[in-house]
C-alpha cells in the first residue's frame, strides 16, 4: 500500500531556495520502481535522501520528492573482497557502524556522515583522498537504477554510459536503488594526523603539492576572511589510517572501536544569522592561533577527523533564515591565480565564510557531470540574503569558467544555465543518455529546471554555447 | 526557477507599461530573466520595453493587452499565461493610476475607477494566478503599494485608500501563503518621478523609478517582505502614523 503524500516545503542544507513538493516515502525498492513506472498524473519526480546537498537538487516544486531514507537495508557484506551491497537509502552513518568494527571503511567519504549512498552516487562525491582515490564512482561495481521505463542495471563494465551518466547525474537519469561498493581495509579506527600552519596561500599550495603521495587524506582549512599578506593563511591537516602497531599498547586491545556521538543540536533556529563577519573573524583568528605550527603523528578518532561538523546537528541554522550557499569550484593546475583572486574578492567583500577548504584534486573520473577534475578546489560558505552577493558570485563564476574550471552542482543553488555547457563539457553525452532513459522528462528537480537540465529546449541552447 | 539568491528566470508583469516595472525587468534581465509576459494597456510602451528586454538577452518576451479593471477577463488571461510559461517565478503587479482626489472632481465614476485600478483590479489579477502559483509550489509575488497607503492623506486620499487596500491584501496574502513556497513582497515607494507623476510637484525624498527598481531587486535577494523606497520612509512613517489628525490634514500638497 502506498503511503499518503504530504505537501512539504523542502530546501537543501543551505535553506534556500525553498519550494513545496509532495513527499512520498516508498517502503521498498519494488514500490519505488512501481511509483516511477506507473505514475498517477504528470508530476515530475526527484529522489531525496538526507537533504544534505546545499541547494535545490533534491526538491521538485509542484512535483514529487521521493524520500528514499527508508530503503536502507544492507543486503550483503563480503569481508573477503571486501565489498558491500546495500540499498541506496542507507546512510554513511549506518554503514560506518557496520563496517568499521569489521576493519572496513568506505573508500570515499565526504565531510558529513549524514548522507545516503544514493545521494553520494548522484553527486559522485569526493573526499580528502581524491588525489589518490578519485570519487565514489571509481569504487562502484554495480548500480540498480529505477527509471520511468523500468529498472536498469549498470556498472563500469555494463551499460557503462548509463553508469557514467548516473554517477554525478544529480538523480536525473534515474533513482539509484541499490549499489555495490568496494571497501577499504583498515586496522584501526584512528587516524594518524600531521597538522601544520601555512602563513599564506602560496605556502599552503606548495605544501599541498609536495609529498602528495605520503598522505591518503590531505586538506587545508583556509581563513576566508583575512586578506592582504595573510590572504590564504591556513592549517593543513593530512592523515593516514593508523596501523595497529602505531597505537599505544593500551589501545591495541580494541583498535576498531567506533565512537559516533549523537550530535548536539542547535537549541532553536535563531531569527537572524549568528555568523556575521565579526563573529566569524574572531573564530577564524582563534582557530588559526590554536593550531600548532607543526605537529606530527597525532592519533585522532576517525569521526573527529572526517566529520568535525557532525558534532553539531543543524549547524546550518546558525546562518539564519536567509540561508547560505557553499561556493565550491575547481580550476586546473596552473590556475592558482584564480584561486587567489576568488579568495581576494570574498575576503574584500567581508563575506563571512567560516572556513574555506582547499584541496588538490587528482585525475577526473568517468562521470559525465562529475565535479572533480585535476586541479585545485576551494569550498567556502557564503551567507545569502544581503544585497550584492548574487552579483559577487556571478563574477566568481566568470573567473572560474575562464580558467577552465567549474562549480559543484551539489553545493549550488544559483548558477546560471548558460554556464553549464562551458563548465561541463560532457553535458552533451549526459543529455543523450538522460533523454534515452527518461524521454518524457519525468525525473526533474528545481536544480534541473533552473539549469535547463530537464528539457530539450535548453539542450539546443547548450549546443550553441559549446 | 527562482535561485538561492532570489533571482527569477520567468516573470509575468501586470501593468507592464509601468516605468518601475520596466526598470526592474531591465535589472533582472542582466541576472537570470529569460521569459517574460508583459501585460498592460499601453501597447506602445509594452513594445518598447519588450525591445529593450530582447536586446538584453531575454529569450522570450510576449506582450499582451490587459485591462485590470476588466476583472471578468483575468481568469482567462491567467490561464493562457500559465500555458505560455513553464513556471511563473515572479508575478510583478505594477498596475496603478493616481486618478483624482480633488474634492470637486469626485464622482462615482472617478472614485470607482481609481479604486478598481489600484486595488480591486490588481487584487483580482493576483487571485487569478493563485491557483497556478500554489500548484507550482514556488514563486514570488511583488506588489507595488505606496507610502500614500500607509497613512492616507487629503491630497490623494482616493489613491491612498486604494493603495492601503492593496497593501493590506498583500500582507494578509503573504501570511496565508506561508508554507506553500509562494512568497509575497510589498513595495512602498514615496514620490517617484515617472510618467504617472509628471506634472506634480515632487515631494520630500523624491526618487527616480530606477531607485525603486534597484530596491526591488535587492529586496528579492534579501527576501524582504516589505520594501520602503527610500529606506528612510520606514522610520519616517513610524512617526507619521502617530501624527494627530488635526496636524496631518495641514500637510500641504
Amino acid at each position: 500500500m502506498r503511503a499518503p503524500a504530504r505537501t512539504e516545503l523542502l530546501a537543501g542544507w543551505g535553506r534556500v531556495p525553498a519550494s513545496a513538493s509532495r513527499v512520498l516515502r516508498p517502503g521498498s525498492v519494488a514500490e519505488l520502481e512501481d511509483l516511477l513506472t506507473h505514475r498517477d498524473g504528470s508530476r515530475p519526480v526527484i529522489a531525496r535522501g538526507l537533504g544534505r546537498s546545499y541547494g535545490d537538487a533534491a526538491q521538485c516544486a509542484g512535483g514529487v520528492a521521493l524520500d528514499c531514507s527508508g530503503l536502507n537495508k544492507i543486503l550483503e557484506l563480503d569481508v573477503t573482497k571486501p565489498q558491500v551491497r546495500a540499498e541506496a537509502g542507507v546512510s554513511l552513518d549506518e554503514l560506518l557502524r557496520v563496517l568499521v568494527p569489521k576493519g572496513l571503511f568506505p573508500p570515499v567519504t565526504p565531510g558529513t556522515r549524514f548522507v545516503t549512498l544514493g545521494g553520494a552516487i548522484a553527486s559522485d562525491i569526493h573526499g580528502k583522498n581524491h588525489h589518490l582515490d578519485g570519487t565514489i564512482g571509481r569504487h562502484l561495481d554495480y548500480l540498480r537504477v529505477a527509471t520511468p521505463g523500468g529498472p536498469v542495471e549498470c556498472g563500469p563494465g555494463q551499460r557503462s554510459e548509463v553508469f557514467s551518466a548516473t554517477c554525478g547525474g544529480m538523480g536525473l537519469t534515474g533513482i539509484v536503488t541499490e549499489a555495490v561498493l568496494r571497501l577499504l581495509r583498515i586496522e584501526t579506527s584512528s587516524m594518524l594526523v600531521d597538522t601544520e600552519r601555512a602563513a599564506d596561500l602560496d605556502a599552503c599550495m606548495a605544501r599541498l603539492s609536495e609529498d602528495e603521495g605520503r598522505y591518503r587524506y590531505s586538506v587545508a582549512w583556509v581563513d576566508g576572511l583575512s586578506g592582504g599578506r595573510h590572504l590564504g593563511r591556513s592549517v593543513l591537516t593530512r592523515a593516514n589510517h593508523a596501523f595497529l602497531a602505531e597505537l599505544p599498547a593500551k589501545a591495541r586491545h580494541d583498535p576498531l572501536r567506533l565512537e559516533l556521538r549523537k550530535p548536539l543540536g542547535v537549541p532553536a533556529a535563531p531569527p537572524i544569522s549568528l555568523l556575521g563577519p565579526a563573529t566569524v573573524a574572531a573564530f577564524n583568528e582563534l582557530w588559526y592561533r590554536r593550531a600548532p605550527r607543526h605537529r606530527a603523528g597525532e592519533l585522532v578518532p576517525l569521526a573527529r577527523f572526517f566529520y568535525p561538523l557532525d558534532g553539531v546537528a543543524g549547524w546550518n541554522l546558525l546562518y539564519g533564515p536567509r540561508g547560505f550557499t557553499q561556493y565550491q569550484f575547481v580550476v586546473p593546475l596552473g590556475e592558482e591565480a584564480t584561486v587567489r583572486l576568488v579568495l581576494e574578492r570574498l575576503s574584500r567583500a567581508r563575506t563571512a565564510s567560516f572556513l574555506a577548504v582547499l584541496k588538490r584534486f587528482g585525475a577526473q573520473g568517468s562521470g559525465h557531470l562529475s565535479f572533480p577534475r585535476m586541479g585545485w578546489t576551494l569550498a567556502l560558505d557564503v551567507p545569502l540574503g544581503s544585497g550584492g552577493t548574487a552579483a559577487l558570485l556571478d563574477g566568481l563564476d566568470e573567473l572560474v569558467v575562464s580558467a577552465g574550471g567549474r562549480v559543484y552542482l551539489s553545493k549550488d543553488g544559483r548558477l546560471r544555465p548558460e554556464m553549464m555547457a562551458a563548465m561541463y563539457p560532457r553535458l552533451v553525452d549526459w543529455l543523450e543518455v538522460r533523454t534515452r532513459l527518461d524521454p518524457e522528462g519525468v525525473l526533474s528537480s528545481d536544480l534541473a529546471r533552473r539549469l535547463g537540465l530537464d528539457g530539450l529546449r535548453r539542450f539546443a541552447a547548450a549546443n550553441v554555447q559549446a | 526557477m527562482i535561485d538561492a539568491t532570489g533571482m527569477p528566470q520567468t516573470a509575468v508583469v501586470i501593468g507592464g507599461s509601468s516605468q518601475i516595472a520596466r526598470d526592474t525587468l531591465l535589472l533582472l534581465a542582466d541576472r537570470r530573466l529569460r521569459s517574460v509576459v508583459l501585460a498592460g494597456r499601453g501597447g506602445a510602451a509594452l513594445e518598447a520595453t519588450a525591445v529593450e528586454l530582447r536586446a538584453r538577452g531575454v529569450e522570450e518576451v510576449m506582450t499582451r493587452y490587459l485591462d485590470v479593471t476588466d476583472t471578468d477577463r483575468l481568469d482567462a488571461f491567467a490561464k493562457a499565461t500559465t500555458c505560455e510559461l513553464d513556471t511563473i517565478d515572479l508575478l510583478l503587479v505594477a498596475a496603478g493610476d493616481l486618478g483624482t482626489s480633488e474634492i470637486d472632481a469626485l464622482d462615482a465614476k472617478t472614485v470607482s475607477r481609481t479604486v478598481v485600478t489600484n486595488f480591486a483590479g490588481p487584487a483580482a489579477a493576483i487571485a487569478a494566478f493563485l491557483g497556478t502559483l500554489r500548484a507550482q509550489g514556488a514563486g514570488r509575488i511583488v506588489i507595488l503599494s505606496s507610502v500614500a497607503g500607509v497613512r492616507v492623506r487629503k491630497a490623494n486620499f482616493v489613491y491612498g485608500a486604494a493603495k492601503a487596500g492593496i497593501d493590506g491584501f498583500a500582507l494578509g496574502l503573504a501570511d496565508a501563503l506561508v508554507g506553500t513556497g509562494v512568497e509575497v513582497t510589498v513595495v512602498r515607494p514615496g514620490f517617484v518621478r515617472t510618467k504617472m507623476t509628471s506634472g506634480l510637484k515632487p515631494a520630500p525624498f523624491t526618487v527616480e523609478s530606477s531607485a525603486v527598481a534597484e530596491a526591488i531587486v535587492e529586496g528579492l535577494e534579501t527576501r524582504a517582505p516589505v520594501i520602503w523606497v527610500p529606506p528612510v520612509f520606514r522610520a519616517v512613517f513610524a512617526l507619521v502614523r502617530l501624527f494627530p489628525r488635526a496636524l496631518w490634514r495641514k500637510i500641504p500638497g
